[in-house]
């Protein structure tokens, strides 16, 4: 059954889509979605460095990514530069800097689309480790830091006079992010994971009035992205991820239906 | 050192300083349980600052502070709840520790807020919502109680009532409790003591001593301290307007 390429891509979506829900709402949540987009580019050097040193693709995207996170977190301290320029400066650099990195690579048969888009259709049976073992452990994370990272979400200082440890808290879950872009960098291609989180998240906003419930929904949004996602991309032969992205973004369509009769009826 | 086992809090030339310049500084002051310690002070004299001192949500601070719990509850100044966070009461009740649903509606029920267990924060009206925070700051029941302008934005009526839900919580659970106010008269009576904030303290004692003060006269008014029998006693400082001392000439 894991020799069907259609199948293994199904398997790897819904592990994704299982992450990215319960994700992609405390980026939402905390306003991350620039930040998102730049351990994302960040990627890109990942998996050149992982190409031109044959190293493991997704532990040197995870390593590249929590080092540009990290680094962030260091200029944030250092430098009076607001967060958004900080932002700019390491994604577009590191994009950059990646790009110049694949010129000195010619030698190389490169699949630049790939990475910047994502082919789920070459998911092989390592990736569907990587995804599923990289995805249970991020979740199982997530679980453990839920209620102090929720409570320092809802305002930082009362979290950290009640007892709670915000600054580290933030710190995991930004190498939690990094995980997940380094497990689904493959499926969804660098560009679009930050689409991925934000996007079923906000269509989940839109139906649900408190935390839990917009997880749940966020998680079924996903899944469905996948689900029509890839069985259209299969039957008009289009690429798999930008076509989940775009069912997602025709449920978030549909979920403003839904907001406008909270609001008005 | 202290050994006095009811003394929570203990801060000594506690100060902090921001490019330069004071935020507030040689702040002393102890909370102790089942007693109210209020901070008043003008607007820009340093209370939420000391507030934040007391709680060790700054780092690089002069002087020494002591904590002696860590069952602690915090009402900020200002919650804001962004938009796409979904959250109800009953949630926020629960951020930061467990409770059972019945403690919940009880402290849902002495704030006078338990029939909007189910509402969205983001709905409710600011006096509602100063109402829902105390609630969830009590329903832990905590040792030590910081309350930064709890009933900002709650009717006179309710205000008074607020104050003496407050005074009966430091009883009932024998807390500490470090309250924020920048209105003397409404906070009297539920006070024990009080210290005056203008960058540094300016009085302290108990809220008789402090409306009869010289210094508390200065930053309020004389109206202010109309009530009361005048007591007049030498000052020999004044202030400019970064809240420095500068002594007079005698």
């Amino acid at each position: 059954m894991f020799d069907d390429f259609l199948f293994r891509a199904l398997i790897a979506g819904i592990g994704i889509a299982l992450v990215t829900g319960p994700l992609g709402c405390f980026v939402v949540w905390r306003r991350l979605s620039f930040f998102g987009d730049t351990l994302a580019h960040s990627a890109l050097l990942g998996v050149l460095l992982s190409v031109a040193f044959d190293l493991n693709i997704s532990l040197t995207i995870f390593t590249v990514s929590s080092l540009i996170a990290l680094l962030l977190l260091r200029l944030q301290k250092t430098t009076n530069l607001p967060s958004d320029a900080l932002l700019g400066l390491l994604s577009h650099s590191s994009l950059a800097v990646g790009m110049v990195i694949l010129g000195f690579l010619s030698f190389i048969r490169f699949d630049i689309m790939g990475v910047l888009f994502g082919d789920i259709l070459s998911v092989n049976v390592n990736d569907l480790l990587a995804i599923w073992i990289g995805g249970a452990i991020i979740l199982l994370v997530l679980w453990f830091i839920w209620k102090p990272l929720f409570a320092s979400t809802v305002n930082y200082e009362l979290a950290e006079a009640e007892g709670m440890n915000p600054e580290r808290v933030n710190a995991i879950f930004t190498i939690l992010l990094a995980a997940l872009i380094a497990i689904s960098i493959k499926m969804v291609g660098l560009l679009l994971i930050t689409g991925m989180l934000i996007i079923p998240t906000t269509m989940a906003r839109n139906l649900s009035n408190n935390p839990k419930q917009m997880v749940i929904l966020s998680i079924i949004g996903g899944l469905l992205s996948v689900f029509i996602g890839l069985y259209t991309s299969f039957e008009i032969n289009t690429s798999s991820g930008p076509t989940i992205v775009v069912v997602a973004l025709i449920l978030f369509i549909l979920s403003l239906i839904g907001i406008k009769k909270r609001n008005y009826g | 050192m202290t050994n006095n086992p009811n003394v929570l809090v203990k801060i000594s030339n506690a100060g902090i300083q921001k490019s330069g310049k004071w935020l507030v500084k040689d702040v002393n002051l102890e909370i102790h349980r089942g007693k109210i310690v209020t901070i008043i002070g003008p607007n820009g004299s340093g209370k939420s600052t000391t507030a934040k001192i007391v709680l060790g949500l700054h780092k690089k601070i002069e002087g020494n502070v002591q904590t002696f719990t860590k069952k602690i509850s915090y009402v900020p100044q200002k919650v804001s709840i962004d938009w796409t966070l979904p959250i109800r009461v009953l949630d926020f009740m629960v951020l930061t520790e467990d409770l059972k649903p019945q403690e919940i509606n009880d402290a849902l029920n002495l704030t006078g807020v338990d029939h909007l267990i189910s509402r969205n924060l983001r709905d409710l009206s600011g006096g509602e919502f100063q109402r829902v925070l105390l609630a969830r700051a009590i329903a832990k029941k905590p040792e030590l109680l910081v309350l930064d302008e709890p009933v900002q934005g709650v009717d006179f009526a309710g205000e008074v009532a607020l104050y003496g839900l407050i005074k009966k919580i430091s009883e009932k659970l024998n807390c500490g409790i470090l309250l924020i106010s920048h209105d003397l008269h409404v906070v009297m009576s539920a006070t024990d003591y009080v210290v005056c904030l203008n960058g540094h303290v300016c009085c302290s004692g108990t809220p008789v001593d402090v409306a009869r003060d010289k210094h508390y006269k200065e930053l309020f008014g004389e109206k202010s301290s109309q009530l009361l029998s005048i007591y007049e006693h030498d000052h020999d400082h004044v202030h400019t307007a970064d809240g420095d001392i500068v002594k007079e000439n005698v």
